[in-house]
């Protein structure tokens, strides 16, 4: 597990590296993200075990990393109730236009697609 | 003196964790309710509350617990591994699922953003709002990126989580989606972690399709998102 906290640390670095001298406004992690699964596409040969149980412990405790981003949320809306009737009406409206947009965009795709594949074979 | 106090405000979101986890494998995970009892509203509750009564402001409090906003970037990093485990998924239909993809997320940012824009909400609220369908790691970033409000946008990422994983199940069926893979990508898209989380309750296939969504999601938003905001800027 701790060789795989290492590639994980090593590959954040990167990621932040070309950002930074790049002056790229891409968030760094993103970049180390793709190189690390690009890596792991390169090599074929499955997740490292080691990587693959510290990924899980990550994403099992990623609720924890992000409780004190909201908390600093539960600060803002003590101080602005009244904006945030608007977002939350934003985020609500523009949610399910897009589930269903999209939803029903695959569906259409899904089944064209399906029907391509089954003539040509 | 300093290190005490860094230190109880760095256990107080252990505990926060710890009970909020609790409060959730406690309550009835059929109801609505237990979707609103999430981890990241009941935690982030429950500091809030301690923090308000013992008069700490914000500042100090982030400034504790600056560890976590390190590990979460790491946490990004460790996506690489669920989207390298569900790619080959990708191959059943690469290009439905792109175009699906690459609508929904560029739909889901905009159309927030407009509809904000059209209630008149300030600059800095719709470049928290954009990234609001992104895995909340990533949409932090963003947000940092394009001139957002942190905590308003972690705010924003969850709320858009809990309102699609509760809706979308809903919606699926009065538009009579039976397809699993549909169900799944479409609840990654748009509802991050907490979409995911819930299409692992319908189906493996299902939460497997939604993994695959949130991490293209949260690639695609971060790669292009910012240059978009930079061009409208200018």
């Amino acid at each position: 597990m701790l060789r795989g906290f290492i590639a994980l640390l090593i590959f954040q670095g990167i990621g932040e590296s070309i950002v930074y001298f790049g002056h790229l406004p891409i968030p760094g992690p993103v970049i180390g993200m793709m190189l690390l699964f690009l890596t792991l596409q390169a090599r074929n040969q499955g997740t490292p075990a080691s990587l693959e149980s510290i990924a899980h412990l990550m994403i099992r405790y990623l609720y924890l990393f992000l409780i004190p981003a909201c908390v600093g949320c539960f600060f803002l809306i003590k101080n602005n109730l009244e904006g945030w009737i608007i977002i939350i009406a934003s985020v609500a409206i523009s949610t399910f236009a897009t589930m269903i947009i999209g939803a029903l965009m695959m569906k259409y795709m899904l089944t064209r697609h399906q029907k391509k594949s089954r003539e040509n074979s | 003196m300093e290190t005490a106090s860094l230190a109880i405000m760095f256990t107080l979101t252990l505990l926060g964790f710890w009970a909020a986890t609790w409060v959730l494998s406690a309550s009835q995970s059929e109801s609505v309710i237990h979707l609103f009892l999430h981890p990241l509203v009941v935690g982030p509750f429950l500091v809030t509350i301690f923090l308000i009564l013992l008069r700490i402001d914000y500042q100090q409090y982030r400034l504790a617990n600056e560890p976590f906003f390190f590990l979460l970037d790491t946490a990004i990093v460790a996506l690489a591994v669920p989207l390298y485990q569900q790619f080959y998924n990708f191959r059943i239909a690469v290009k439905p699922l792109l175009i699906t993809l690459i609508f929904s997320a560029f739909f889901a940012s905009i159309s927030a953003a407009g509809c904000a824009l059209m209630f008149g909400v300030d600059i800095s609220s719709i470049a928290s709002l954009a990234p609001k369908s992104v895995t909340t790691p990533i949409a932090l970033r963003i947000a940092e990126k394009i001139g957002g409000d942190l905590s308003m946008t972690a705010g924003i990422v969850v709320l858009t989580g809990i309102i699609g994983a509760i809706f979308g199940p809903v919606l699926f069926n009065r538009l009579g989606i039976k397809d699993d893979r549909i169900k799944g990508f479409i609840l990654g898209i748009c509802a991050h972690g907490i979409g995911a989380a819930k299409a692992l309750e319908i189906s493996r296939k299902c939460g497997a399709f939604a993994i695959l969504g949130l991490s293209a999601t949260g690639i695609l938003t971060a790669l292009i998102l910012p240059y978009i905001v930079l061009f409208a800027v200018k």
